[in-house]
C-alpha cells in the first residue's frame, strides 16, 4: 500500500513536473549534481564546459536568456566567475536568481576553502581573496555541496521536498561507496610528488595525499614563461617530481616541453564532468581521474 | 684421565678443524646480519623520509584547514569601511603623432582617467558612478560620465534605470573607452554623437523569458536644449544567441528621437569566435554598425572591424569606417596590435590612414590603459 502511495505521489509529482525547475549551472560539475539531486523535477543546464576556462567566458546573449528564465544559478562562488557571472545577473533582469536570495548559490561557500589570503595584491597574479574556488575536485566536497543544494532545491520548490530529500539520501550512499572505493584504489598515491600547470587541483592532492611542488605558471593565471619552465627543468631533471598535470583546456605546449627534458610523465585530467571521454558523469569523472593518476605514477 | 687426555687431545683437533669453518661461518653470519642491518636501515630510512613528507603534507593541510575553519568562523571585523563599494581605477594615456594636418592632438597625452564605483544599494537598488578625470588645455576637469540608480527587484524581466547614463542604443555607445579594441571611437559615432550619446532621463529594459536572446528597452531623456526638458527618446533591441559550442552573435536595432529636427537610426551585428568556446587562448571578433541621421538631409555613416587574437595576450585588429556626407565621403582605416600582460594592462599600437576630399593623413599611436582595484565583467 505504502509502496503504491509513493508510486502514485511520483506519478502525481511527474505530472505536475511540467513546471520543471530551471537549474543554471555555472560549471558542469554542478549540472551534473542538480541532475542527481533534482531528478526529473529540473531541467540543468552549464553556462561553460570542461573545455572551457571557467575564468575566462564572454557573457554571451545565449546565457543572458538562460538566467533570465532559471530558478536557481549555482556557480562555484569565490569569485571564479568574476569576470562574466555579474554581467549576466545585471542583464537577465531576474530577480529570483540574484545574490542574496534563495535562487542563487555559491557552492565553495559550504566547504572549507584551501588557499584563502588575506595578501591581496594583484602583482600576485590571479589570486582569490575568499580562496580556491576550485573545489569539485575532492568528493567529500561534493557530499557537502549536494546537502546543501538538495536543501534549496526543497526551499524553492517544497511541494516535492519528498522526492530531492531521498534523491539526496540515494545520492550519497552510492557517492559514499564510490569515495572509498577511490580511496582504497588510489592508496599507492599517498606521498607522490606532482606538479601542475595552475593552482587548479589542491583540493584533488590534498584528498589523495599528493603533494604540490611546483606549478607551470610562475604567477598564477599568466602563460607559463620560458626562464620559469628552466628554472623547473634544472630542478626536476634529476627526480623530485612523478607527474605534470593539466586541465584539457590548458595549453598542452609547456608540461610536454617539461615532460620531455625531464622525463616525469605529463598528463591532462578531467578538471570536471565532461574534459574527457570518459569523464561522462560525477561518478565517472572520478574513476578517470584516479584511473589515469594510477596508470602514470600508481607503481612507481 | 687418558680419556681425558685423549678427549682433550681430540677436542683440540676438533676444535682445530672445526674453528676456522665456525669462524668462517661467524664472519658470513656477521655479513648477512650487517646486510640485513643495512637493509633495514636503508628501508627504515626510506620509510622515515616517506612518512615524514606525509606528516609534512598532512600538518600543510591542516594548518591550512586551521586558517580556512578559522576564516570560516570569524566574521569579518565590522566597521564603516565593511560596506564599501567596489572602486576601481583605469588609467589612459596616449601618444601620438600625424603627417597630415589633422587636428588631432600630437605628443604625450593623458587620456581620461575613469573613476568607477559601484554597489547595491539595499535589497531593491544598485547604483553606479563613473567620473572622468581628464587633463584638457592646461586644466584639470572632473566629468561625470555616468551616476545612475538602477532596480534590481522588479518582476517579469523589467528593469529602470534613471540618472546620468551611457545610453542603450547602438553597441559601441555604452562601451567605456577602456574597452575599445581602438584607440579611437568608430567615426560615426565622432561624427553624429560627438563620440556617444550620453544623457540624463530614464531607461527602462525588458528581457524575454526565450530561449533566444531578445531585449526590448526604451529610453526618456533630457535632450540638448530642449525646455520641456524632456526633449529626447529612444527605442532599441537585441537579439543573438549561440551557434554551436564555438560562436556565438547579437545583432540589435535603435532608434533615437534627438530633438524636434533630429533623428538617428541604427543597427549593428557582432560575431565572436572561439574554438571550444575557450577565450582565454584563441578568439576573433567581428562587429559592425551602421548609422543614418537626418535632420534637413539625411547623412550616414558606418564602420567594421575584426580582431584576432591568435595567442593569449597578443590581439590583432583592422578597422574600416566612413561617412557619406553632404558633399564628402571621409574613409579611414586603422590596423592595430594590442599585447595584455594580465587583463588588467595593455599596450597598444595603432596606425590610421584617413582619406577625405578636403585632407588625406596618417596617424600612428601608441595607446596604455592600465586598471587597479574592482573591475566589473565586461557585458558581451
Amino acid at each position: 500500500m505504502r509502496r503504491f502511495m509513493l508510486t502514485l505521489l511520483f506519478l502525481m509529482a511527474s505530472v505536475t513536473a511540467s513546471a520543471e525547475l530551471e537549474i543554471f549551472a555555472c560549471e558542469p560539475e554542478w549540472a551534473a549534481l542538480a541532475d542527481e539531486i533534482g531528478g526529473d523535477l529540473v531541467t540543468s543546464y552549464s553556462a561553460t564546459t570542461a573545455l572551457q576556462d571557467p575564468h575566462y567566458i564572454q557573457a554571451r546573449p545565449s546565457l543572458i536568456a538562460k538566467v533570465r528564465k532559471a530558478d536557481l544559478v549555482i556557480c562555484s562562488g569565490a569569485q571564479l566567475e568574476i569576470g562574466w557571472l555579474p554581467a549576466l545577473l545585471q542583464k537577465a533582469n531576474n530577480r529570483k536568481v540574484l545574490p542574496g536570495n534563495d535562487g542563487y548559490m555559491e557552492a565553495s561557500s559550504y566547504v572549507i576553502r584551501l588557499d584563502a589570503t588575506a595578501n591581496l595584491d594583484r602583482a600576485r597574479g590571479d589570486i582569490h581573496p575568499q580562496g580556491n574556488p576550485h573545489i569539485q575536485t575532492d568528493p567529500h566536497n561534493i557530499s557537502a555541496v549536494a546537502r546543501a543544494l538538495s536543501e534549496r532545491l526543497v526551499k524553492i520548490d517544497s511541494v516535492n521536498s519528498e522526492a530531492y530529500e531521498t534523491n539526496l539520501e540515494q545520492f550519497l550512499i552510492r557517492w559514499e561507496q564510490a569515495v572509498s572505493r577511490w580511496e582504497d584504489r588510489a592508496e599507492p598515491l599517498r606521498g607522490k610528488r606532482a606538479i601542475t600547470h595552475h593552482k587548479s587541483w589542491v583540493y584533488l592532492l590534498r584528498w589523495l595525499g599528493i603533494e604540490e611542488v611546483e606549478h607551470l605558471e610562475a604567477i598564477p593565471g599568466l602563460p607559463p614563461t620560458a626562464t620559469h619552465l628552466g628554472k623547473l627543468t634544472a630542478e626536476f631533471g634529476s627526480g623530485g617530481a612523478d607527474v605534470i598535470i593539466r586541465s584539457p583546456y590548458q595549453h598542452a605546449k609547456p608540461s610536454e616541453w617539461l615532460a620531455e627534458r625531464t622525463g616525469i610523465p605529463a598528463i591532462i585530467l578531467p578538471l570536471t564532468v565532461g574534459g574527457t571521454e570518459g569523464a561522462t558523469d560525477l561518478f565517472a569523472l572520478f574513476d578517470d581521474i584516479v584511473g589515469r593518476l594510477i596508470e602514470v605514477v600508481g607503481d612507481a | 684421565m687418558r680419556v681425558v687426555g685423549f678427549t682433550n687431545a681430540g677436542l683440540a683437533f676438533a676444535l682445530f678443524l672445526v674453528l676456522p669453518a665456525l669462524a668462517m661461518a661467524q664472519d658470513n653470519e656477521i655479513e648477512d646480519i650487517r646486510t640485513a642491518i643495512d637493509e633495514l636501515r636503508a628501508d627504515y630510512e626510506a620509510r622515515i623520509t616517506e612518512l615524514e613528507r606525509r606528516l609534512a603534507i598532512a600538518e600543510q593541510n591542516s594548518t591550512q584547514a586551521a586558517r580556512a575553519a578559522q576564516q570560516v568562523s570569524q566574521p569579518a571585523e565590522s566597521g564603516n569601511s565593511a560596506f564599501n563599494p567596489a572602486i576601481g581605477v583605469v588609467f589612459q594615456g596616449f601618444l601620438t603623432g600625424n603627417d597630415g594636418e589633422a587636428q588631432e592632438e600630437e605628443g604625450f597625452v593623458v587620456g581620461e582617467t575613469e573613476l568607477i564605483m559601484s554597489a547595491n544599494v539595499d535589497d531593491k537598488f544598485a547604483a553606479y558612478l563613473t567620473a572622468a578625470l581628464a587633463f584638457e588645455d592646461g586644466e584639470s576637469e572632473l566629468e561625470v560620465e555616468e551616476a545612475w540608480v538602477e532596480t534590481t527587484a522588479l518582476p517579469a524581466g523589467f528593469s529602470a534605470r534613471f540618472g546620468r547614463m551611457f545610453s542603450g542604443i547602438g553597441y559601441l555607445n555604452a562601451k567605456h573607452s577602456h574597452t575599445w579594441d581602438f584607440a579611437d571611437q568608430a567615426l560615426p559615432y565622432q561624427a553624429f554623437l560627438d563620440g556617444r550619446y550620453v544623457d540624463n532621463g530614464v531607461q527602462v529594459r525588458w528581457m524575454a523569458p526565450t530561449d533566444l536572446y531578445l531585449e526590448l528597452g526604451g529610453e526618456i531623456m533630457q535632450g540638448e536644449d530642449d525646455p520641456s526638458g524632456l526633449g529626447a527618446s529612444s527605442v532599441f533591441t537585441n537579439v543573438g544567441g549561440d551557434v554551436g559550442v564555438s560562436h556565438s552573435w547579437l545583432a540589435g536595432a535603435s532608434y533615437l528621437d534627438l530633438d524636434a529636427t533630429t533623428s538617428l537610426s541604427m543597427a549593428h551585428f557582432v560575431w565572436k569566435w572561439a574554438p571550444q568556446g575557450n577565450w582565454k587562448e584563441r578568439n576573433f571578433v567581428f562587429q559592425t554598425e551602421y548609422l543614418e541621421r537626418r535632420d534637413s538631409s539625411t547623412e550616414t555613416g558606418w564602420y567594421a572591424q575584426a580582431v584576432y587574437q591568435p595567442i593569449q595576450r597578443w590581439r590583432f585588429g583592422a578597422r574600416a569606417d566612413g561617412l557619406d556626407l553632404d558633399g564628402d565621403d571621409p574613409r579611414r582605416y586603422t590596423v592595430m596590435m594590442d599585447w595584455s600582460n594580465s587583463e588588467f594592462s595593455r599596450l597598444r599600437l595603432q596606425f590610421a590612414r584617413s582619406e577625405s576630399a578636403i585632407d588625406d593623413g596618417n596617424q600612428w599611436g601608441l595607446q596604455y590603459i592600465h586598471s587597479i582595484g574592482a573591475h566589473g565583467a565586461h557585458a558581451f
